[in-house]
């Protein structure tokens, strides 16, 4: 693996040896010296052209429990702001020494141009471009599913795929990378996926996605599903009006009260999912946020032991 | 491929039966290093050093008149993340370790490993080790020790003593991971 840029591009081999590995990386963090010396002497640049706080502290805490050095750079403050291009901002970061750059970008396709460039020969993790992919997310997710499920079951979760899980993406999938990352996942891993969302909030060709439309996630929950995948209302990215107002959008798609009710009267503990950030009281009520099947502060703790899986899988091995 | 590495001479310097004896007398060797069992913990570095400790457990253990349980003495260690290749092997899938319940602090912890060849993975080992405890001893017990060392390390208990070049590759097969129980040495061509 040279670079981790989109889900699409995991072959079930492949995803099921990240998830492997950062179930082993998962132990460490639970172990009283929580560093490894794995990437000791290697630099990880944290690229983020775009805010972010969970995803930038979750790769600089898995790449310093590799035992990397992590520089940080946003855009915000920088020379960026003077009108510097990323072919520059990037080849700077390779003559300071950079070994590997976690990058994330507000244009889709960013992290692709900087791999598939001769600009700087550096292993690529996309860690968000705009509304196109956010891989280390869907692994994330996906790790949570299937650690969760083996747990219920008394399994190991290593060496499983996530073969016959439903599970609901819902919300602003227009704008969502973590929706895109996901559904090739899961599909990758043999979940089967259903999008529900509101007309407005489904892109022009989500009909050929291999996965099941829906506009009712009153059906959706009826009709029984395993995990529920809320999605933030990407607020910043909308440019025009998508629904009437937050008020109906929570009414019509949020996880409230009322919906929360009817996941845990279906009686199969339907793990929710969230990304962050969350905003409560729209697409998720503090009840479903809070409730004991929120996987939320888990996705966190995975977070970094998949981030510490994909540094490991592309700072190790063979460079040539 | 050529005539030669067809025809590969594989050469068996231990049967399974050799294999039995010569456990039971390192298990021996051990409790006579530690006076007994007291504090003792065995840790296999996977993959087959693993099989090889719980075997050794398994005869300390009834060797003992109050037939302690074998899986309080025994654990895997693994060294995946502390290797000195990472960057030039292949990717390496890192295995669990488990230690057992009593923990590693102030222990006779004796690392079991299969063959003993350049050294470095008992180096690997012991960064491992200190980052999940502070044994009292660490010893070390190996079923076979090839030679060729490339850093000062030596085994305290060592099953056979196998002089080989270092064109020739051995192989240690246990029923556990291989299905069936022998050392072959193999001349490559």
């Amino acid at each position: 693996m040279k670079h981790l840029l989109s889900t699409a591009d995991l072959s079930r081999e492949e995803a099921i040896a990240i998830l492997d590995i950062a179930e082993e990386m998962r132990e460490t963090g639970t172990r009283q010296v929580k560093k490894l010396p794995a990437l000791r002497g290697r630099t990880v640049v944290n690229l983020f052209f775009e805010d972010s706080t969970r995803t930038r502290i979750s790769f600089e805490a898995a790449a310093k429990r590799l035992s990397a050095d992590v520089i940080n750079f946003s855009a915000k403050g920088s020379s960026v702001s003077k009108g510097e291009s990323l072919k520059d901002t990037a080849q700077t970061l390779l003559a300071i020494g950079a070994d590997a750059v976690v990058i994330r970008h507000p244009d889709s396709g960013a992290p692709a141009r900087l791999a598939a460039t001769d600009w700087i020969g550096l292993p690529i993790v996309n860690a968000g471009d705009g509304t196109h992919e956010h891989p280390t997310q869907a692994l994330l997710d996906a790790f949570t599913l299937r650690r969760q499920l083996a747990l219920r079951e008394g399994v190991s979760p290593v060496g499983r795929g996530l073969d016959g899980l439903k599970v609901a993406i819902v919300g602003d999938i227009l704008h969502s990378r973590v929706a895109r990352s996901n559904l090739w996942l899961l599909n990758t891993l043999g979940a089967s996926v259903t999008m529900v969302a509101p007309p407005t909030l489904l892109p022009v060709g989500a009909g050929a996605w291999p996965c099941r439309i829906s506009y009712s996630l009153d059906a959706v929950i009826e009709s029984g599903v395993d995990a529920v995948m809320m999605l933030r209302v990407q607020g910043e990215r909308m440019r025009a009006a998508f629904f009437p107002n937050p008020r109906e959008y929570s009414r019509y798609w949020g996880l409230d009260d009322t919906r929360l009710k009817a996941l845990e009267a279906k009686g199969h503990d339907t793990l929710i999912l969230h990304p962050g950030p969350m905003n409560r009281g729209l697409e998720i009520s503090s009840a479903a946020a809070d409730s004991p099947a929120s996987m939320v502060l888990e996705q966190v703790t995975n977070g970094v032991a998949v981030r510490m899986a994909s540094l490991y899988m592309l700072l190790s091995g063979d460079l040539i | 491929m050529n005539e030669n590495s067809q025809h590969d001479v594989a050469r068996t310097v231990l049967t399974g039966e050799d294999i039995e004896r010569v456990l039971t007398r390192v298990a021996f060797e051990i409790i006579e290093a530690n006076k007994g069992t007291e504090d003792l913990v065995l840790l296999g570095i996977p993959s087959r050093g693993y099989p090889l400790a719980q075997r050794l457990a398994e005869r300390i253990a009834a060797s003992t008149p109050n037939q302690l349980d074998p899986a309080s003495l025994v654990g895997q260690l693994d060294i995946t993340m502390y290797r000195d290749d990472l960057r030039h092997s292949t990717t390496r899938t890192p295995a669990p370790t488990r230690l057992p319940a009593g923990g590693i602090d102030g222990k006779v912890v004796v690392l079991v490993d299969d063959v003993l060849y350049s050294g470095r993975t008992i180096r690997a080992a012991l960064d491992a080790l200190s980052d999940w405890g502070r044994p009292r001893i660490v010893r070390l017990a190996v079923l076979i020790d090839r030679g060729h060392r490339e850093l000062p390390i030596r085994a305290d208990h060592v099953g056979k003593n196998l002089p080989t070049a270092k064109s020739e590759k051995v192989r240690v097969h246990l029923a556990e991971i291989d299905g069936s129980n022998e050392v072959v040495i193999e001349a490559s061509a």
